[in-house]
């Protein structure tokens, strides 16, 4: 036992005189049987808790394909105001899966931003961009307003007041047929440059587009 | 002659006098009443004798408590019994509920009020209960911060609280979209978003907690996983530990009480 206090022990436990052991030996019997107990221990909890994990926040890296779903025939809409629609944004769930959709023929007088070139239709989403509210569109005073904490977008869905940090978020549109098709959603920064779907109140402009990452589940169209 | 009336005899002298019969030496003699306490004694020693739980309880309930100690030290188990009302009609009410969705969710819950038998009162209990809890939490933190209660050797303790007190948040927050009405679904749509505000980890802990990137039939079904599966273990282990912590640290004496000088408490003990 005087050589407990060395700075280098002998690593066979023969020379540090352990009882019972072997020539060669550098670990004793009962520390290797802990440590295997300990191990096989740690692996089982880990095949059912890693699987669990991941079961749980699958959702997060899961991508879901793109959805084009009719919202009317072509001569529905005009080009200087908004014709509510409704489309499914989450199946299976009835009317709290769907969301409204304001649609609005392409206006190259108003659309002069240069992302909305080549846009049929402008279809604009209802979800405020502060926290996620209804907004509606608001005939006699040009504006979408939003009933939950004051937001204000202009005919473009451009924020003019209250809290939302981002205009309101659009939907790619095309033309099938007769009918106008409504597709995936993205958000747009306040000079209209598009960007992958945001959650509301999450900035797209100067650093918040860092800040709130696109999702891994989140495609180009 | 008329008869006199007679006297009562006089009473013996204490060692002649029969003693009283001592429990558990009734032969025969106990009625009813003694033979059941004499089964329930019987019971609980065969208990104790192989669990040696009564020193444990008097360890919890036997404990010495400071001079000074009043009501305001009662907000702790008021706090937990709000926990237990909750946890008890809420596997009640899960007797009923169903995740459903697409409006089997909300019918339940109109069954329950409606048609069940005291269903309007159980549910109103664990409705009403959930804002008693809440504001109990908060007067238990405020009388452990003002009483100064959270200083050393008890920091590891408001610790847990405050844990508890953010898992009593979340439970309030995952169980106000069960009833699935248009309150609930905003209420969760909105809170889901404020969450998602955190920079960075926010949008993955709002796709977390919806199931995926928009508001679905999977986000319910989470919810009520968690509030009724995974955060009422949680709490009721971490409530143990506060307790197991409260007994072995025991209270603290409110901060008005004076210390007693040494000799008057010498004093004290000898009269």
């Amino acid at each position: 036992m005087a050589d407990k206090h060395l700075k280098h022990r002998s690593k066979y436990t023969l020379d540090r005189q352990i009882p019972g052991a072997f020539e060669g030996e550098t670990i004793t019997r009962r520390r290797f049987m802990t440590g295997t107990a300990h191990t096989a221990g740690a692996i089982a909890a880990t095949a059912f808790t890693l699987p669990a994990l991941g079961f749980a926040i699958g959702p997060i890296f899961k991508s879901t394909p793109h959805h084009w779903e009719a919202v009317g025939a072509t001569g529905m809409f005009s080009d200087t105001n908004y014709v509510p629609v409704v489309l499914t944004v989450s199946p299976n769930i009835g009317e709290a899966g769907k969301t409204t959709v304001y649609v609005r023929k392409f206006n190259p007088e108003i659309d002069t931003d240069p992302y909305d070139k080549g846009t049929p239709y402008i279809a604009i989403s209802s979800r405020c961009a502060h926290l996620g509210c209804p907004v509606r569109w608001v005939d006699a005073a040009e504006r979408f307003i939003c009933p939950c904490h004051g937001g204000v977008y202009d005919l473009l869905g451009r924020r003019v007041g209250g809290p939302p940090v981002r205009p309101l978020d659009r939907f790619y549109t095309r033309v099938s047929g007769e009918n106008v098709e409504v597709g995936p959603r993205f958000s747009v920064n306040s000079e209209l440059r598009r960007f992958s779907p945001r959650d509301p109140g999450e900035p797209v402009d100067g650093i918040g587009q860092y800040l709130y990452p696109s999702r891994p589940g989140a495609q180009k169209l | 002659m008329p008869r006199l009336p007679k006297l009562p005899a006089p009473p013996l002298p204490p060692p002649l006098r029969e003693p009283p019969p001592r429990p558990g030496q009734a032969n025969g003699k106990g009625g009813p009443i003694e033979e059941a306490m004499e089964a329930g004694i019987t019971v609980v020693d065969w208990i104790d004798e192989r669990t040696s739980l009564s020193g444990a309880g008097r360890w919890l309930l036997f404990r010495k408590v400071p001079k000074g100690t009043n009501w305001f030290y009662t907000l702790g188990s008021a706090t937990m019994f709000a926990f237990l009302s909750q946890a008890v009609t809420g596997v009640f009410l899960a007797m009923y509920y169903r995740p459903d969705a697409s409006g089997g969710a909300y019918e339940s819950i109109r069954y329950v009020t409606n048609e069940v038998f005291l269903g309007q009162f159980v549910r109103g209990m664990h409705k009403w209960g959930s804002s008693v809890m809440v504001i109990l939490v908060f007067l238990h933190m405020g009388r452990t911060f003002f009483f100064g209660a959270y200083k050393y050797p008890r920091e590891l303790n408001w610790v847990i609280g405050v844990v508890l007190l953010i898992l009593t948040m979340v439970m309030s927050f995952t169980g106000y979209l069960l009833p699935f009405d248009q309150r609930a679904y905003w209420a969760t749509v909105v809170g889901v978003n404020i969450n998602g505000t955190g920079p960075l980890l926010g949008p993955y802990l709002s796709d977390f907690l919806r199931g995926g990137s928009e508001f679905g039939a999977t986000t319910l079904s989470r919810f009520y996983a968690i509030h009724m599966l995974l955060l009422p273990g949680a709490i009721a282990a971490l409530i143990g530990a506060h307790l197991y912590l409260v007994a072995k640290l025991g209270t603290t004496a409110p901060p008005w009480q004076k210390p007693v000088p040494r000799s008057e408490e010498l004093h004290e003990a000898e009269v």
